[in-house]
Formats: structure tokens, sequence, C-alpha cells
């Protein structure tokens, strides 16, 4: 068996134990339990992590907009698919809001009341995205001609410009001010959010399979060298921007679904900083490692390290220590061991079938040394 | 006229604020091409300290302990944080200071218990109410600009006539030249910190002396548009970044006077954007373009 193939099967024997272990939970555990939902946010986490990780890691385009596209994929499933019943209690300061029809009643009309709602639900988030895709082109066309970190910083400027206009009242027909929305269907179990996500990051890793992928790449090690040998810049990093906020709208989609409501407050630049401190955890230029990494981070900090912020940690008690807070602060203490001592994070720039990589290259240099 | 004086006046002393904050920023991005993120928190930090010192201890203990506490934090930051990634490419240089901006606000956070905390009893005689031109303001407003204008100028000679000053001069235009010719490079480093500390330290004082309370994210817009204030004043100049910060404050304030409160923050960052495709350089900024 060749080393491609073997690859292959680790890779899909490891997708469907996952799978698996995933609709288990979801027909044991109810709805509410902590482990559906930290694999509701884990998966949304790694989604929004994996689209950063292809203009960070892979294009080396230093962007700190993320937010801002979540922003814009959020608001763009909750206002299309609130159901009509329900707008006027929702939009009750703009007298029911200016959008009187909602994707899933839509859809479900046409197709049906099987399918329709959620293939409804579906457009909705591909709506977010491809909004969210096209201010990334509007925004690039100025700040894509920045370097690293004048880039970050106009990125996150333009993130908290929409957020504010996400805010302003004048939008509230559509926005609802800085009034929350709610109400919208959401998926109850886990499974849809793993396919959802898993399907989105398929997409990307083909991506970055691709000739596109490679040019990233060579974009990201020399920029010169990679003009000389006949990349387009400028087309390429668009190209880039686009698609990377493309994924982070509808990553902010499935985040409006897990948190059941939207306002624009959480999507400032710190919900960035976690993604980006995510990507670094997991390594930069390596898509398993942000995976692992949200579901780490997200796993750590919801439910295994809970107990920091309670009182009671491992048996011990000591809740003048261990009270509200505590945890974030230990979390931010190793993330910045990890920062500065293990800069390449978890995976470096390796990915999930490489695992079996190092084991065939220590039989290699063990046969090399005898 | 009657009506924009108020906004006037405190668009001109938060100028002055900021123009602190932004000196942090230029200084050290002259030097290590860093955006030190971390440094609107050193601000948040100082307003902490400062309610938590002013309601234990007396004035003239008080606020000397703020200064010598936050220049204390950014030189342990630069040592701790930056130092040993001083050969590492820039963007780990960067993730670090998002790091380090992480990390205190939420230790800030554990230490507060993330409630704002109030400023009990701010600083007798600068925040008392005096009238100017019929407006009553604080007097803070009026002196935070005198103040900003004089720790300026001590700047200013310290950059030109001392010999560390000179130092500093000869890391920011070559890092490594300037360290063959026996410069001490970290120490150089961390002078800036220090002097960018100290007069966060001081903006953070007359700034939350207007405010009724500091939270933990009250430092992270300041210093984003301090940052934007130094961009826009041409990164690596002080004059720039004092006459960026002045221009940002006060239109930030017409802003808000003419009723557009929510688009105060997005002007900020529309003005940087501008800027940047505009005249990368920024007003007084040195004719290298091949940082942008």
């Amino acid at each position: 068996m060749t080393m491609k193939k073997k690859k292959s099967i680790f890779l899909v024997v490891v997708l469907a134990v996952l799978l698996a272990a995933c609709l288990t939970v979801d027909a044991l555990l109810p709805g509410y339990h902590i482990a559906v939902t930290v694999i509701k946010k884990a998966t949304v986490y790694a989604l929004v992590a994996v689209s950063m990780n292809l203009l960070n890691g892979f294009t080396g385009l230093f962007s700190l907009g993320q937010a801002g596209f979540m922003l814009l994929g959020a608001y763009a499933y909750g206002v299309l698919t609130i159901p009509v019943a329900k707008r006027a209690s929702v939009y009750q300061y703009f007298d029911g809001g200016s959008i009187q029809f909602s994707l899933p009643e839509s859809c479900a009309g046409i197709l049906g009341d099987a399918v329709g709602p959620t293939v409804g639900m579906l457009a909705a988030l591909l709506v977010g995205g491809v909004l969210a895709a096209l201010m990334a082109y509007l925004i690039g066309l100025p700040v894509l001609r920045l370097k690293s970190d004048y880039l970050a910083i106009a990125t996150l400027g333009f993130a908290e410009i929409l957020r504010a206009f996400f805010q302003w009242n004048a939008l509230g027909p559509i926005t609802n001010g800085s009034n929350l929305l709610k109400s919208y269907p959401t998926f109850t179990h886990a499974t849809p959010y793993v396919l959802l996500s898993g399907g989105m990051i398929a997409i990307i890793v083909l991506l970055i399979n691709s000739t596109y992928g490679r040019a990233f790449k060579a974009i990201r090690d020399d920029e010169v060298a990679a003009e000389a040998m006949g990349i387009n810049l400028a087309r390429h990093k668009r190209l880039a921007f686009v698609i990377s906020s493309f994924f982070a709208g509808i990553g902010g989609g499935m985040m409006a679904m897990y948190m059941g409501t939207i306002a624009a407050a959480p999507f400032k630049s710190a919900m960035t900083y976690e993604i980006l401190l995510i990507v670094v955890i997991g390594g930069i230029g390596s898509i398993t490692g942000s995976i692992l990494a949200s579901f780490l981070y997200i796993f750590s900090s919801e439910w295994l390290l809970r107990g920091l912020d309670s009182g009671t940690f491992l048996g011990i008690s000591a809740p003048s220590l261990f009270k509200n807070g505590f945890r974030m602060a230990a979390f931010s203490v190793i993330i910045m061991a990890i920062v500065l001592f293990f800069r390449k994070g978890i995976m470096g720039d390796r990915e999930l079938p490489d695992l079996l990589d190092r084991r065939g290259r220590k039989h290699k240099k063990e046969a090399a040394e005898k | 006229m009657g009506e924009g004086l108020p906004y006037i006046i405190n668009g001109i002393s938060v100028g002055g604020q900021y123009a602190l904050i932004a000196i942090g920023y230029t200084l050290v991005y002259g030097i290590l091409r860093l955006i030190n993120f971390a440094h609107g928190d050193v601000f948040m930090v100082a307003g902490l300290v400062m309610v938590y010192a002013t309601s234990a201890l007396p004035l003239y203990l008080a606020l000397p302990l703020v200064l010598i506490a936050t220049v204390l934090l950014g030189f342990v930051i630069e040592r701790v944080a930056y130092k040993p990634l001083r050969s590492a490419p820039r963007m780990s240089l960067m993730i670090s200071a998002i790091g380090v901006s992480y990390l205190i606000q939420n230790l800030a956070f554990y230490i507060t218990g993330g409630i704002p905390q109030p400023v009990t009893r701010p600083i007798p005689w600068i925040s008392d109410n005096v009238m100017v031109f019929g407006q009553s303001t604080k007097r803070v407003t009026l002196l935070t600009p005198v103040l900003t204008i004089l720790l300026v100028l001590a700047l200013v000679y310290l950059i030109n006539h001392t010999k560390i000053g000179m130092a500093m001069r000869a890391a920011a235009k070559d890092f490594e030249t300037a360290q063959l010719m026996g410069i001490r490079i970290n120490a150089v480093i961390s002078m800036t910190f220090v002097i960018g500390s100290f007069l966060a330290a001081v903006g953070s004082i007359l700034y939350f002396t207007n405010y009724p309370s500091v939270a933990i994210t009250s430092g992270g817009m300041p210093g984003l548009k301090a940052f934007v204030a130094a961009v826009f004043g041409g990164i690596g100049s002080i004059p720039g970044a004092v006459v960026g910060a002045f221009i940002i404050g006060l239109c930030e304030e017409l802003i808000k006077g003419a009723g557009y409160t929510t688009f105060s923050d997005a002007f900020t960052f529309a003005l940087l954007i501008v800027v940047l495709c505009v005249k990368p350089t920024g007003l007084f900024g040195e004719k290298v373009t091949d940082k942008v």
C-alpha cells in the first residue's frame, strides 16, 4: 500500500469515527447537555478559525476583520429567518421591521414542510456568506494594498465601522438597531453543525490543495518571487480575502444559530483576537491544528475548567482563589506560554494525515542508523 | 457657536489624552516596528491602579504609585513578551502583543470581578467645576492640553538633546547599525517603553478623572484611536502623533455634538483607512514607503 493511500484511509477512518461519536452523543444526550453545546460551539469556532487560517496562515495576509464578517453573516441569517408571525414582537421598536418574509417559511411553501425550512435556513446562511464576500471585495479594493500591521489595523477598523452601522438606529427596520434579534429557527442537534462546518472546511482544504492554494502559499513565502513566477498578486490576495470572508460569514450565521440571539456588541475585536489565538495555538498554517485547537479551547473553557470559576477544581475547594474570571486568566497565561515558547503551536504546519509520516520517518531513521 | 463650544473644549481635552497615549505607540513603532496592542490595556491598568490607590492612600502617595506601577508594567511587558521574540518574524511579535492584551484584560477581569470600578474619590482641585465662556466644565478639561504640551516639549528635549535620546533616534533609524555602534539596544527599548507607559499613566489619570468608572475594556478604544492618531500624524513622529491626536479628539467630539454618537468611533477608523490609502506616511512621516 502506498503512503498516499494509507493516508487517505487514515483520514477517512478518523473522520468516520468522529462523525459516529457525534451521532452517538446526539442520540444519547438531550440537546441542552453540555457536550452538545461544546460540539456546537467548537464546530462554529473551528470553521471561523480555519477561514482565518486560510488568510493569515496560508496567504500571509495578517487580517483582523473576521468579527466584522461574522457579524454580517449572523445578521443576514437572523434577519432572513425570523418567522413572519414573530417579527412584530422582535421589531417592537420599529413597527415590525421592513422585511416581511422569512426564507424558511417561503421555502416550506415551495418544497413542503419536510425539507423546506432546512433549505431556507441553509439559504440564509449562504446569503450571509455571499454578503460577507461582497463586503470583503469592496473593503479589499483599498485595504489589500497595505502590508502586515497596516493591513491588520485597517481591517480591524473596518470591522468596527461595520459594527457601528449595525447599531445605527436609522437601519433599525432591518437590523433592529441595538436591540436583540431572536426567535429565529436553529438546529437543536450537534450533527447538523458538524456536517455543515465539516463540509465548509472540506471545501477550504480542496481549495488549499488546488493551484490557487499553491499560489497563496507562494505569496506567503515570498511575494516578489511569487510575482516573478507569474502569479497575479492583487488578484490572488483579493481572492483569498473574499473566500476567507465568505466562510467567516457562514461561520457568523452558524454562530447566530448557536447563540440563539444576535446583537452587534459581542462581535468586537476581542472576538477576532480570540479566534487568532486559537489559530496560533493550533499552528499557523495547519487546518487540523485550527480544528483541534478550537475543540480544545471550547472544551476546556466551557466544560473542563468551569470549576476554576465556581470555587472547586480537581476537588480543591478555594472559593477565594477560584472565583469568576480565574479560568480565562489561567487560559491567557497558557496562551502566552504557547506564543512565546511553542511558536509552532500544536501542529506546526502539519495536517492530520502527516501524523503517519512522523512514524514513517522515525522508522527510516532507525533503518539508516543500522 | 455657543452650542459647539463645550464640544470643542472637550475635543481638545480628549485630544490631549489621546496624544499622551499615541506617543507610546509612535515611540515603540519607531524602534521595534510593532503595534503594541497592549498599550491601551496598560492605559486601562493605570486607571484601575488609580481607582484602588486613591481610595486607600493619601493623594501624594497614590499618584506617584500609579506612575511607578504603570511604568513597571510597561517595562515588564517588554522584557517578558517582546524581548524573547527580537529575531522572530514581525507577525509573531504582533501576536504576542495581542496575547499580552488578552492576558491583561483577563487578569483585570479576575481582579475586578468584571465589574466597572467606580472612581469614588476623584482627584480634588482638577475635578472641580469651573466656568469658561459661560460654559461649566471640569478643570481637568482645561488642564489636559496644557499638561500635554508641556510633557511633549520635555520629551522632544529629551530626544533631541540627551544621550539616551540620541540613542533612541539612532535605533529608530537603523536597528542593526545602532547595535554595531555600541548602543545598548535593550536599554534603549526598555527606555521607550518606560517613557510610553509613563505618558499613558498621566493620560489615564486625566482621562478617568472625567469618567465615572474604569471598566476592563476601557483601554481598547482610546488605545486604538491613539494608534490611529499616531498613523495619521506619521508613525514615528512625535509632533505628528500630537497633532493627529488633537485633530481626532476634536472631530470625534464635534461628531458627537452633531448627534451621530454611534459613528464617532467609526469616523476614526474611516480616517485611518483614507490616510493609509492616500498618504501612507501620514502628515509628518518620513519618506519611507517600504512599510506600506
